[in-house]
C-alpha cells in the first residue's frame, strides 16, 4: 500500500478542518474542526513513520493526542464559561472587544 | 517496507543543565498540591513564596549554567548560549511579572483576577465569592507552567519537544486570559478568541511538522539540518511544512496577516497579565523561532528569507499605522507590539551572529519597557476600573506627575529615543541588518520607526498639555510588588539605553546555536 495515499487523505482531512474553523460560527463546532486538523497530522505522522522506517512519527502521534486531550479541557472550560453567561455558543455573538 | 527493529537506547538526561525549567515545572505541581490541601487563607502566601522563591532559583541556575554548551534529554533539549541567555531573560520577566500579577491593592476587591472565575458574571454567587474577599490563587499554578513552557520553547531542539512547549506555554495563558476580576464579558471574549486562533495555528504548526518529518525523516533539527541537502527530491514537501510551521510561530509572535489576536487578547485580558504575557510570549516564541530558522533550516534561508522579508514589511506598516487611530491605549499597545514584532524580524532575516546577539538585546529591552507601560496602565483607573480609553489620560500629568513622567520615559523608549534602550536596541538591529545587506528593509523600518513616533508622542501631549474635564480618572496608589516591578522595569530601561555594553559583551560570549 502506497503510503502517498495517505497523506493525501491527511491533507484532505486537515484542510477540511482548516476550512471548518473559518466557516462554522459555533464554538463547539469551530474546536471539532481543530481537533480534526490535529488528526490529520497524527494520521500524516504514523504515515511517515511507515515511509521513513523509524519510530518517530509515532511517538509524535501519542504526544499529539495527550496535548489534544489538554486542548480539549481547556477549550471546553473557557466555551462553558462563556455559554453559562451568554447562553449561547455562537462566536458572533462574541463581539464586544472592537476599535 | 519493514520498519527494521530497534534497539532501545535509554537516553541520559543531565538533571542539572535542565534544572532552569524543570525547578518551575515542579513548583507548578507543588503549586497545584497547595492548591488542593492548603487552608484558603494561606494559600495567597504560600503561592507568592513558592512563585518567588522557584523564579529566583531558576534565574540562579541560568546564571550557574553559563557558557554551557551541551544536547541532553536524548538531543531533544540543547542548552547553549542564546538558550540560556533567553531563560535567564524569561526568567527576570516572569519575576517581574509576578510582582505585578500579585498586586492587590489598587482595586478596593483584590486583586486583578475574578474572586472565581466559574462564578457567572452579575449573579449572586460572584458577589459573594467577591465579598468574601477570595482570591483565585489557581493563577499561579497556570503562571508557573506558562514559565515553565516558555523556558522549555527557547531550548527545545526537535519539533515535537517545541510543539509540547508551545502548548504548555499557550494553554496556561488561554485560561489566565479569561479569569479577569472586572470587565468580564470581554475578558472571556478574548479568551475564547485566543484559544480559538491559537490552537488553530498550532494544529498549522504540527501539520508543518508531519510534513518536514515525511520530508528529511526525522524531527530532531540536527537530523533535520542534515538530511536536507540529501533529499533534494523532497523539497516541495519540505518548504511547505516550513511554510505551515512560521505560520504557527509568526502567529505566536503576532505578526501581520496573523496579528488578529492580539489587540483583541490585550485589551480583555486583565492588564497585569497583558504585561506579562506580552514580554514573555514574545521573548519565547522570537526565541524558539530563532532556533528553528537558524539551526534546522538554516541551509533553507533563500526559501524562508523572502517569506519572513513580505511578512516584516506588512506587520511593521501594519503595526504603526492602525496603531495611529486606535482609542483605548491597550489596543494601541497591541499594535505597537505588533510593529515591534517587525522590527526585531528585520533582526531575523539579517542571519548573521550580530542579527541574533541584537535581538537578544531587543527582547532584553522591550520586555522590561512593555512590562512596565503596562503596568503603570493598570494603575489608571476610575470607578468602574481601569481606565484605559486614551481620552481619560488627559491632564494626568496634573494628577499624578510621576506616573505621567514614567509613562512619558516609557513611551520615548518604545518609539526609540536617544537614551533609552529602545534606541540602543533598533540601533543595533537595524545595524546588524545593514551589515547583512537588507539596505532597503532597515530604510523601510526606519520610516516605520518615524511614523510610530507619531501615535507615542500623542500620549504624553494629552498627558501633558490637554485639560482633565472631569476628576473621575485618577492614579491607583499601588503595593510595593507593582512599586518594585516599575522601578526595576524603568531602571533597565534606562541603564540599558546608557551604558548597554555588558550586556552586548555577556550575549556576545556565546551568540552560537548548537543542534
Amino acid at each position: 500500500m502506497d503510503v502517498t495515499n495517505y497523506v493525501i487523505l491527511s491533507s484532505i482531512l486537515f484542510s477540511i478542518g482548516a476550512v471548518g474553523v473559518l466557516v462554522r460560527r459555533n464554538a463547539i463546532v469551530m474546536f471539532m474542526s481543530i481537533e480534526l486538523m490535529l488528526n490529520a497530522a497524527n494520521l500524516a505522522f504514523v504515515a511517515f513513520a511507515r515511509a521513513n522506517g523509524n519510530f518517530d512519527g509515532q511517538v509524535v502521534a501519542f504526544f499529539v493526542m495527550v496535548v489534544a486531550a489538554a486542548e480539549v479541557v481547556i477549550g471546553l472550560a473557557i466555551i462553558m464559561a462563556i455559554f453559562r453567561t451568554r447562553k449561547t455558543a455562537s462566536i458572533d455573538e462574541a463581539s464586544l472587544l472592537r476599535a | 517496507m519493514m520498519i527494521p527493529t530497534q534497539v532501545f537506547l535509554q537516553p541520559s538526561i543531565d538533571w542539572f543543565v535542565i534544572s532552569p525549567f524543570t525547578i518551575l515545572l515542579g513548583a507548578g505541581v507543588v503549586s497545584l498540591l497547595i492548591e488542593t490541601f492548603a487552608k484558603r487563607s494561606m494559600r495567597r502566601p504560600l503561592q507568592l513564596l513558592l512563585v518567588f522563591t522557584s523564579l529566583v532559583a531558576s534565574l540562579a541556575m541560568t546564571a550557574m549554567l553559563f557558557g554551557t554548551q551541551t544536547l541532553t534529554a536524548g538531543e531533544a533539549v540543547a542548552i547553549d548560549g542564546p538558550g540560556i541567555a533567553l531563560q535567564a531573560i524569561i526568567a527576570l520577566v516572569a519575576i517581574i511579572g509576578a510582582a505585578g500579577l500579585a498586586e492587590n491593592k489598587v482595586d478596593p476587591s483584590g486583586d486583578a483576577f475574578a474572586a472565581r472565575a466559574s462564578a457567572i458574571p452579575g449573579s449572586s454567587d460572584e458577589r459573594a465569592f467577591t465579598q468574601a474577599g477570595w482570591y483565585s490563587t489557581e493563577i499561579w499554578t497556570l503562571f508557573l507552567f506558562a514559565v515553565g513552557g516558555m523556558q522549555l520553547f527557547v531550548v527545545a531542539n526537535d519539533l515535537l519537544t517545541m510543539f509540547i512547549a508551545l502548548e504548555v506555554m499557550s494553554l496556561p495563558l488561554y485560561l489566565m486570559a479569561g479569569m479577569a476580576r472586572r470587565r468580564r464579558l470581554l475578558s472571556q471574549e478574548a479568551a475564547l478568541k485566543y484559544f480559538v486562533l491559537g490552537a488553530y495555528s498550532s494544529a498549522f504548526f504540527l501539520f508543518g511538522a508531519a510534513l518536514v518529518y515525511g520530508a528529511t525523516g526525522g524531527i530532531n533539527f540536527d537530523d533535520i539540518a542534515f538530511a536536507i541537502p540529501t533529499r533534494p527530491q523532497m523539497s516541495t514537501l519540505l518548504v511547505t511544512g516550513v511554510v505551515l510551521i512560521l505560520v504557527g510561530m509568526l502567529f505566536k509572535v503576532g505578526s501581520a496577516p496573523f496579528h488578529q489576536w492580539t489587540p483583541d487578547v490585550y485589551q480583555g485580558a486583565p492588564t497585569t497579565l497583558t504585561a506579562f504575557m506580552a514580554a514573555g510570549v514574545k521573548v519565547a516564541a522570537f526565541g524558539a523561532m530563532m532556533r528553528l530558522v537558524y539551526s534546522a533550516f538554516g541551509s533553507l534561508i533563500w526559501d524562508w528569507r523572502p517569506i519572513l522579508w513580505a511578512v516584516t514589511l506588512i506587520t511593521m506598516f501594519v503595526g504603526v499605522f492602525v496603531a495611529l487611530v486606535q482609542s483605548d491605549i491597550k489596543r494601541m499597545l497591541a499594535y505597537s507590539s505588533i510593529a515591534h514584532a517587525g522590527f526585531i524580524m528585520v533582526g531575523l532575516i539579517s542571519g548573521t551572529n550580530a542579527g541574533i546577539i541584537s535581538i537578544l538585546f531587543y527582547l532584553t529591552a522591550y520586555a522590561f519597557t512593555t512590562l512596565g507601560i503596562f503596568l503603570l496602565v493598570s494603575l489608571i483607573r476610575d470607578a468602574s476600573g481601569e481606565a484605559s480609553g486614551i481620552e481619560s489620560w488627559r491632564g494626568l500629568a496634573s494628577k499624578s506627575p510621576i506616573t505621567a513622567l514614567s509613562i512619558t520615559f516609557l513611551m520615548l523608549a518604545l518609539a526609540g529615543f536617544p537614551l533609552t534602550s529602545g534606541f540602543i536596541a533598533k540601533f543595533s538591529i537595524f545595524a546588524s541588518a545593514i551589515q547583512a545587506e537588507q539596505t532597503p528593509l532597515v530604510l523601510l523600518a526606519i520610516l516605520a520607526s518615524a511614523i510610530a513616533v507619531v501615535f507615542y508622542l500623542r500620549i504624553v501631549v494629552l498627558m501633558y498639555f490637554r485639560r482633565s474635564e472631569s476628576d473621575e480618572v485618577a492614579v491607583a496608589i499601588p503595593s510595593n510588588f507593582t512599586i518594585i516591578a516599575l522601578v526595576v522595569s524603568i531602571l533597565m530601561t534606562l541603564i540599558l539605553g546608557v551604558y548597554p555594553q555588558p550586556l552586548f559583551d555577556l550575549l556576545a560570549q556565546s551568540p552560537l546555536f548548537i543542534r
